[in-house]
This record gives C-alpha cells, structure tokens and sequence, in this order.
C-alpha cells in the first residue's frame, strides 16, 4: 500500500514548502549583517539555543502568552498547535513502532491508519489508538472554536480581526479540512476494518452501519491529503506563514538580534512572523477611541507581506508602543514601522513584482531625498554650568511647568543654566519619528554642540521627548535625566524640603517617558513624596496615549480629541483632584479632554515646596557633584 | 388687568433678567425674579464704563435698578434656579434649597460666564503677575488706578484679543462679539489715565459691528494713538528684567514679533455659563454645539425654547452687549406675553 | 506688447506683481488639500509663524506659505519649506485645528513631485 498514489499531495505540499522553507532561511541568514551572522550562530550553540526551545514549546506550542491573555483564545491556539504537534509526534512513533519498517517516510505517520487498518485491536496498541483519538478529538476542539472565532469573533473575546485575503482563506479551507477528512477517512477506514479507538471506532461502526464505509474511505483519504497538500503549498503566501517562520524568529531574537534603523532580514523574518491574530487591534486606541480600524500594526504587517503602497497606514499611528507591548509574537512594531517610515519611494509595480518572487527578501527602494535643511542655525556661545535645563518646545505652551522647575531648583540650590529659555531648537526627535533620521542628525549636532561646550553634567529636560533622543541618539558626557527623575534625586539627596499635599491625584505615564524610555518608577516616588497617587485601571507599560502624539503627522485633531477623552475618562474613573502627567504634550492634549485638573509633576512638587520659596542664589550644587561621583 | 394674577420666574438678575421682570411687572404680572448673588446686576456691576460712548456703567445700572423697583417684583437672592418643569399648565420650579415654586411661565436670563483664562496656559494668566483679564482690568478703571502687580505704573500695555473665543484649543469656535470694542473702548482709557503709556491691540479681525464701534476704532487711532498690531499671540514669558514677552506674527509684515510689555490684557470671551448648563441639563433644555441654549429658531423664534411655557432672555442664547441684551429681553417678555393670553 | 518684448526694448519691465489667479497654477493647493483637508481652515492668525523656532531663525512662515499656495504662488516656497523642523508646536497653537506638520510635509512633497512633473 505504500505506493499508494493519493499520499502524493501530502508529499509534494511537503518537499515543497521544506524546500521553500530551506531556500529562504538561507536566504535571509546570507543577507544578515555580519554582526548578526555572528550572533546567530554563537547562538546556535549556547544557552540562547536552550532558552529558543523552551520558548518555543511554550509559546508557539503552547501560547502561554496568549493563555494568559484570553483563556478560550490560548486554548484554542494551544489545541491546534500543540495537539497537531503530539499528533505528528506519537504519529511517527506509532509509524514506527507498530508499521512495517522503521525510519518511514513522513506519509506513513501521517496515512497510518490508510497503511494499518486492522491495527490497534489489543493490548498496548489498542490504548495507544485510544490515545491518538483523544489528540484528535483534542484538535477537533480547538478546530470547533476557531470556527465560532472567524464568524463571530465577540464570543471569543474578540473585538476586532483582521480581514482575510482569497489565499488566507483558502489556506484556511484547507487547514480546517485537514482533521475532519482525517477523522472521516479513519472513521471509515476503521468502520470497515472493525478497528479504531473510542472515536474513529464508534465513529466508524455507526456510519458503516448505513454507508459504503469500503467505497467511502479512499475518498476521504484523498481529501485528507489534498487538504495538506494546498495548506503546505499556500503557506509561503498566506498568513499561516507565520508558524514555521516564528521559530526562525525565536532563535534570531535569542540569540540577540534586534531590529534596529534598516531593513534586513530580521525585519523580513518579523514580518512573516505576524499571526495576524488582531491582538494590535484591540489594544489600538485609534481604532476603539477614534473609530480607525484600517491602521493597525496587523494591517501594517500585512500590507509590507503583499508589497502594497502602505505609505498612509505607515503614517498614520501615534506610535505609543501599546500594541508592540501587547503582541503575542514579540514583533518590534514600533522599530518596523520607523524604518518603513524612512523609506523613500517605491520602485514600480513590475519591480517590486520581481523582488517579491525572487527570494532574496529584500526590497529595494529610491533614497529618500534630504528634505530639509537647518543651515541657518546660528551656533551658540556656550555658558558653562553644571545643570543644564532643556525645557523643550512644548514645554514654553506650558509656562507653569518651566516655572515650577526653576523654583524648584533654585528652592534646592542647584546652579542650573536654562538652555532654551529665550527658545531653543527642536531636539530633533519629532523629525526622526517622521523617518527623517539624516535631518535630525543636524539638530541633533547643533544642540550637542551647545550641551557639550556648557560642560554640564547633568542636562535635564521636561519634555520626554526630547529626554528619548538625548539619551538614545545624542552622544554626550552628560547624564541624561528627565525631571522627574532628576527631583526624584533631589528629594533623595535631601537637597528639597517638601510638604505634604493632602490631594488624591493619578498618575499617566506619557508614551516617550514610560514605554518610551522605561521610566516608570522615579515618576510615582515623586509623586507618592507630596500627594496620595491612586491606581488606575491601564497604567505601566499599558498605560494609555493621550492622542497627541507627535509620532502621527496625519491624524486629524477631531480624531485625537476622541482619544484624549477616552483616556481621560479612564484615567479619572476614580474622581481624583488632579491627574498629574510629565509631559508638556500631554498636559495641553489632556487639558482639553478633562474637567479635573491637569498638572505636571513639576507643578505638584512646587506646590508642597515650603512657602514662601527661600531665596538660595549662589549656593554650591551639591546635587550635582554628589550624584555624579557614583553616577 | 388680565394677567393680574399670572405669575412669571424669571431666572437670573442680570441685565436680561432685571429687564424682563421689570416689562413683565409694568404690564401687570407678578414676577419673581431668582438671583444667584446676592444683588441683582449680574457682570454689569463690576464695569466701570461701557462702549461705544464710554458712559458710566452705573446710568445703566441705575435705569436696571429702577426697572426692578416695582410692587409687582418680588427678588430672591443667593438663590439658584436648579430645574424646570412642565406640569399641566403651570412651569414647576426647583430652587437650591429644595424649594418649589410655581409660576405659569418662565424666563430663562442665565447669562454668560467669562472664559477662565487659566485655560490658556501659554498666556501665563496665574502664573505671571502682570497678566491680567479685561474685567480685571475694568476694577482697577473703578478704582482709579491702572498699575504693576508691584504698584508701579505701565510704561506699555498689550491687549490679546480672541481669548477663549474663536479656538478650537479650548472648544470655542463662536466669536464673542463685544470683546473687540471692549479692547479698543479700554485701550483709549488706558491712554487717557496713562498719557505716556503705550497701548497696543493684538487681533485677529476688528468686528466692529455695531452703531458707533467703528468710528470709536477710529478715534482711537486719531485721537488716542492706539497701535493694532493683526496677528494671534502665540506665547508669553517673563525676561530677566521681569517684563513680560509677547510673541506675536505682525502677520502684515510678515515677519514674527518680539514685544516687551509691562501688562498684558487678556480679552476674554464669553462661554455658556456653568450654572445655566447644569439648568440646561437638569431641564433637558436643548444647547448648541456652542453649548449656548438653542432657541426654536435663529431667525424667528430667538426667544422661544422647545418647552412650552418657558422662554430665554439674553446671552444664555449666544453672546451679545447690553443694547442686544435689553432688546432680546424685551422681545421675550412679548413671547411670554403672548403665550401667556393664548393660553 | 509682450514683457519679453518690452524688456528687448529696454523699458526694464519685469515680470507682473500681480497675482494672476486665473492663470496660477494651483495643483499644490488641490494636492495639500487632498490629503491634508484642515488646510482650508487656516484663517491666518499667525499664531504658527508667531511660535515657530524655525522662523524666529530665518524665513520660514506657515501663514505666508498657506496663503501663497492658495493662490498659486509656490516659487517663493521651494526653499522655504525646507526648512521646518516639524516639532509641532504651531500645532499645539493653531485655533482652528490645523494639523499643521502634515500641512508642511504634504507640501514639500507636492513641490517635490511638481519639479519632476509628476503633479
């Protein structure tokens, strides 16, 4: 039976997409960065390789991630992934074991039943039919939920899906015929035969009592084949790409490969690693607040798979970072959608048509030109001081804020100089976050030049901002320290006197400072120092945008005026006094959405300074020598 | 007398209310009129002179005053009209304090509130001493003395037109009409207290729609040397002298523009006030997206709400100066009048 | 007479000051505006140019350039609009909510495409 002709779907889906499998990855591995070669295959041979496997048996089998998530959901990922897995398993044991010859050709794990139809009547060999009726039944679950999840997607938690292209959904037909036509052509096969456990048994007996179960079988067999043969053949052009390809992805990123300012092979390996499972969609405020559902990460991903134009939806995201936060994959989200943002434009459709199909994974594009130009800053004469106070752009909208800051300073005796405080130039972060990384690097020198020359050692921003670019793409002596970081420090070396103010207040981490710049603690020691801070229900790494996000350069201020206020609700669910944020950006933004009051933290902690402000002028900086002798 | 025995409330004892009750009362109806402070006068008290003729605000208010002497007026003060009702073919009234009073109409005269200028962070209202707002600015006309938060006189004062009006910053689109003559009408006594003090007006259209506003614009410029200076202000700060800095584009030079000034007056606009907004919703009164009251019809039914026997008097319809106010206060008193007869 | 002409007689005639908007080509404008609709809000307060750093600097003035581009002038813009840094803050001030950035990006992108007759 083994030259049966109907394995041959099966064996063809398989050599091919293995083959296809083999040719890409050493595609994608010639095309990486020497560095990253090297990483890779240092990791191929170390620890990073234990970690890659048990990730995998943990979240591409099992999806633990998911699990915790949504129950349902994880269980449904987990009995397709992980039962298909055991099913192949104990398969190709069973093959093994029980079957004519070790060492089979894959068709025989997978058709043994076809090949064995009497097996499995006693002994050991019943219980272990058993035991492969149970994986089956396990899968056919998980199968039964993943259907109820594509037509109606609220019962399974779901908000939002992605919508499907005619391959995806073809590639689905198939995956979904995959285990009914097994269970079918085993249930016959066995009804014939008399055999089969607790499933395909009963199963069996019941329809060849009333059917051809002889006759029927072979069909189902065919159909069992066929279906694996178009899933393995549509794969490479599918979204159930991802499952191979995020085992590629593990080992990449174990082994210490990041994503980085270009595209490369790690950003083509991430790409076709997206389940596409909408996670990214849920958590998008754009899309529950604001009503934009055509945006999100998943479609972003989706639209670099196919080659399409995507130049709005690369645009249009505020780039907090929740949903490369929430993905279930450990997509660089935000890292992608920079890079894709910093490329000029397209090639034409017939070329791109070529590189899409020639393997190679890379996609060329025409340079972006050098749009713009700062030739006429005027380079400054530098004071020197030991503080640098870089207020920021945004920050000279909120006066309050730059007031607070110096009565703060000047209440612990720091000897500050305020960099811009008859306006500065622009740090040179909103330019990079529009993809025009060679522009910013322009301002970035003018203000590195002036930071430099001042000798400070310490330069402190209120915009987080700018506190994202100085620390990330600024090269400077000095330390690098948001201001509430740098009163949290204040407060630690007793350098401020403060009270207590007897306010209830929240807290929002602004994207660039929180997940921006992981920033999360320092904030919430100030605060907790002079007022009774409250919890609220997205706080942390998934604490919410206030939706004025620079990141975005097309969202419309109607559109941002709907997310401020749904953040702003959530933020103030518990009623308190004062909702206190650390950015200038997101105070204006959350000023208007709000009937509580809005401050910075700076204002909160110089309202707890003792009144009135002592006059301390020529005081020696403690502060700063103390800080920077273990800094 | 016919309508001896019909009982009016009219809600709120400012302009449009002190008007309407006292019509209402020369026609013969017993009006009770609901103040929230504790004298009837609403803003008009704390003026000190008003356009286009710079009179003394207080002939008017003492024209308001007499109006309201009458027996047929009774005055609640310290009160505030929470909600009304419709119940047959009485307007059922809730006081603060959780009284109850009936009446066969009601006028609405809630009034405006003035825009909060701390809204306007990057003008430094709070935060700078010498940014002050145009009805503070109107006090210190009462008291004789425009000064320095220090005491010291101005050598150059700065008037910001369009605060709180016509920004969608602060979800105000609606122009508030009175503040661009109110500035030019300060600007010139700015200059007659302070004759060496430099008055600079910084807009973004002149509207001088009214009798008289424009040749009062251009007095001020013939008689009274007034600078206009057509660009909105962006920011100000504080430079080391403690001056403040005005940024601003001479948007007909083209070109931006720094300017020190020792006081910088904030016109501020006028906004639906909180009071007739809780009354609004606690009634289920109609508001526009301005969140004024919205009124039966802009054209022919301005005085007219969506619930039968309750009407609306001045500028808890839409901003407006003291002539319209006192002529739609009238046109409502008609409105009730003649629901009234026809009932 | 022709201003060519004009110029051989040696009148010195230079090309017209006017405006001409019935033969100004206003393809940028129909492009900002596509993509960009909050551009036909700007009511030319200046509240951008008077809080931009770029135009404390050196020519660069949102206003002005809305304004010429609304009636076909963008000759004067090639250069200009290079020069904005795009740091928002004429966004956080703009009273009719223009998203301002988009408006200078759309625009030198149009200008781009102009000069390489794609527009």
């Amino acid at each position: 039976m083994s030259s049966e002709i109907f394995v041959w779907p099966f064996n063809l889906g398989l050599y091919f997409i293995l083959i296809y499998s083999v040719v890409r990855s050493t595609v994608w591995f010639r095309n990486l960065s020497r560095p990253d070669k090297l990483r890779l295959q240092r990791g191929f041979f170390g620890i990073p390789f234990m970690q890659s496997i048990k990730e995998i048996f943990m979240e591409s089998l099992l999806h633990r991630r998911i699990f915790k998530k949504n129950f349902v959901l994880g269980y449904m990922h987990m009995s397709l992934a992980f039962g298909w897995f055991l099913l192949i398993v104990f398969g190709t044991i069973e093959a093994d074991f029980f079957g004519e010859k070790h060492l089979n050709p894959p068709s025989h794990a997978i058709f043994f039943r076809a090949f064995n139809p009497d097996h499995g009547a006693v002994g050991l060999a019943r219980a272990y039919t058993h035991l492969m009726d149970f994986l089956l039944a396990f899968i056919l679950s998980g199968l039964l939920l993943a259907v109820i999840k594509r037509f109606i997607p609220s019962m399974m938690g779901m908000k939002k899906t992605t919508k499907h292209t005619w391959s995806d959904r073809t590639a689905l037909l198939s995956l979904w015929l995959i285990f009914p036509s097994r269970l079918l052509a085993e249930s016959f096969t066995c009804g014939t035969y008399g055999s089969g456990g607790f499933l395909t048994g009963n199963l069996g007996a019941a329809l060849a009592s009333f059917l051809p179960a002889a006759e029927i079988a072979p069909w189902f067999w065919w159909l069992y084949s066929l279906a694996l043969g178009t899933f393995f053949f549509l794969l490479p052009v599918t979204r159930y790409f991802h499952i191979p390809i995020e085992l590629l992805l593990i080992f990449m990123r174990n082994s210490g490969i990041t994503t980085g300012d270009k595209s490369s092979s790690y950003t083509e390996v991430q790409t076709h690693a997206c389940s596409s499972c909408g996670v990214c969609i849920g958590v998008c405020q754009m899309s529950y607040a604001a009503g934009i559902n055509d945006i999100q990460s998943a479609y972003f991903i989706k639209g670099l798979r196919s080659d399409r134009d995507i130049a709005a939806i690369t645009a249009n995201c505020l780039m907090c970072g929740r949903c490369e936060e929430a993905c279930p994959v450990g997509i660089e989200l935000g890292p992608m959608r920079l890079i894709e943002r910093r490329q000029g434009e397209r090639p034409d459709t017939a070329k791109r048509f070529l590189e899409r199909y020639s393997l190679t994974g890379r996609r060329s594009t025409i340079e972006r030109e050098s749009t713009q130009s700062y030739g006429y800053l005027v380079r400054e004469e530098a004071e020197s001081a030991d503080v640098l106070f870089f207020a920021g752009c945004m920050t000279h909208l909120t006066p309050s804020v730059i007031s607070a800051m110096k009565k703060i300073m000047e209440s612990a005796g720091v000897r500050y100089r305020f960099m811009d405080e008859q306006g500065g130039v622009c740090c040179g972060r909103p330019l990079m976050l529009a993809g025009r990384d060679r522009e910013a690097r322009e301002l970035i020198n003018h203000n590195s030049d002036i930071i430099w020359k001042s000798g400070a050692r310490i330069l402190v921003t209120s915009c987080p901002i700018c506190y994202k670019i100085f620390r990330e793409s600024y090269y400077l002596e000095a330390r690098v320290m948001h201001h509430s970081e740098f009163i949290n420090l204040l407060i630690e070396e007793g350098s401020l006197r403060l009270g207590y103010l007897h306010r209830k207040v929240v807290y929002h981490d602004p994207c660039e400072l929180g997940r921006g710049s992981g920033i999360y603690e320092e904030p919430r020691a100030v605060i907790s120092y002079v007022a009774e801070l409250q919890a609220v229900p997205e706080e942390g790494t998934m604490s919410l945008c206030c939706g004025g996000s620079l990141g975005n350069l097309t969202l419309s201020s109607g559109k941002r005026a709907l997310i401020a206020a749904d953040a702003a609700r959530s933020l103030t669910m518990s009623s308190p006094d004062e909702l206190i944020t650390a950015c200038p950006l997101c105070k204006k933004t959350f000023g208007q959405a709000t009937g509580t009051r809005v401050s910075d933290i700076a204002e909160l902690v110089a309202a707890a300074l003792p009144k009135p402000v002592k006059k301390s002028r020529g005081r020696p900086a403690r502060v700063t020598t103390k800080s920077l002798n273990h800094g | 007398m016919k309508g001896a025995s019909k009982h009016v409330i009219v809600a709120g004892g400012g302009v449009a209310g002190m008007e309407a009750a006292g019509s209402l009362a020369e026609m013969g109806y017993r009006v009770t009129l609901i103040e929230k402070g504790q004298d009837p006068g609403g803003h008009l008290l704390q003026w000190h002179a008003l356009f286009p003729d710079r009179r003394p605000a207080e002939e008017v208010r003492g024209y308001l005053r007499k109006r309201l002497n009458h027996e047929n007026i009774s005055v609640i003060t310290s009160t505030v009209v929470e909600k009304i009702r419709h119940h047959g073919h009485d307007v059922i009234v809730n006081l603060s304090g959780g009284t109850e009073e009936r009446a066969d109409a009601v006028i609405v005269a809630t009034g405006f509130d003035l825009f909060d200028a701390h809204r306007k962070e990057e003008y430094g209202y709070g935060i700078y001493d010498n940014v002050i707002t145009a009805a503070e600015l109107e006090e210190m006309f009462s008291m004789g003395k425009v000064a320095k938060a220090d005491g010291t006189l101005p050598s150059r004062v700065g008037f910001v037109h369009c605060v709180g009006s016509r920004d969608e910053k602060v979800s105000n689109n609606h122009c508030s009409k009175v503040c661009c003559v109110t500035a030019v009408k300060q600007a010139i006594e700015v200059r007659k207290m302070l004759p060496a003090c430099e008055v600079f007006c910084f807009y973004m259209d002149m509207r001088m729609y009214g009798p008289y506003y424009e040749e009062l614009y251009r007095e001020s410029q013939e008689v009274h040397n007034i600078n206009y200076i057509r660009g909105k202000v962006s920011e100000a700060s504080v430079n080391i002298s403690n001056r403040l800095v005005i940024k601003v584009e001479d948007t007909l030079a083209g070109r931006p523009l720094k300017m020190e000034v020792d006081l910088m007056v904030l016109m501020v606009g006028m906004e639906m006030s909180k009071q007739g907004a809780g009354l609004a919703v606690a009634s289920g009164l109609e508001t526009g997206v301005n969140r004024f009251l919205e009124t039966g019809d802009h054209h022919y039914g301005n005085n007219v709400s969506r619930m039968k026997g309750v009407f609306y008097a001045g500028t808890c319809t839409a901003p407006m100066n003291i002539t319209d106010t006192i002529s739609h206060a009238r046109a409502a008193v008609t409105e009730t009048v003649r629901y009234l007869n026809g009932r | 007479m022709s201003v060519r002409q004009a110029n051989r007689f040696g009148f010195g005639i230079n090309q017209s000051r006017q405006i001409n908007y019935d033969t100004s080509d206003r393809k940028v404008r129909d492009y900002v505006t596509l993509r960009e609709p909050s551009f036909r809000l700007c009511f030319a307060c200046g509240g951008c140019s008077a809080t931009c750093t770029a135009g404390e600097h050196i020519s660069f003035n949102l206003r002005r350039m809305i304004t010429l581009i609304r009636r076909g002038e963008i000759d004067l813009l090639r250069d200009e609009v290079t020069r904005c840094m795009l740091c928002g803050k004429c966004m956080l001030v703009c009273p009719r909510g223009v998203n301002t950035r988009n408006v200078v990006a759309m625009t030198a992108e149009a200008i781009r495409k102009l000069d390489r007759n794609e527009l």
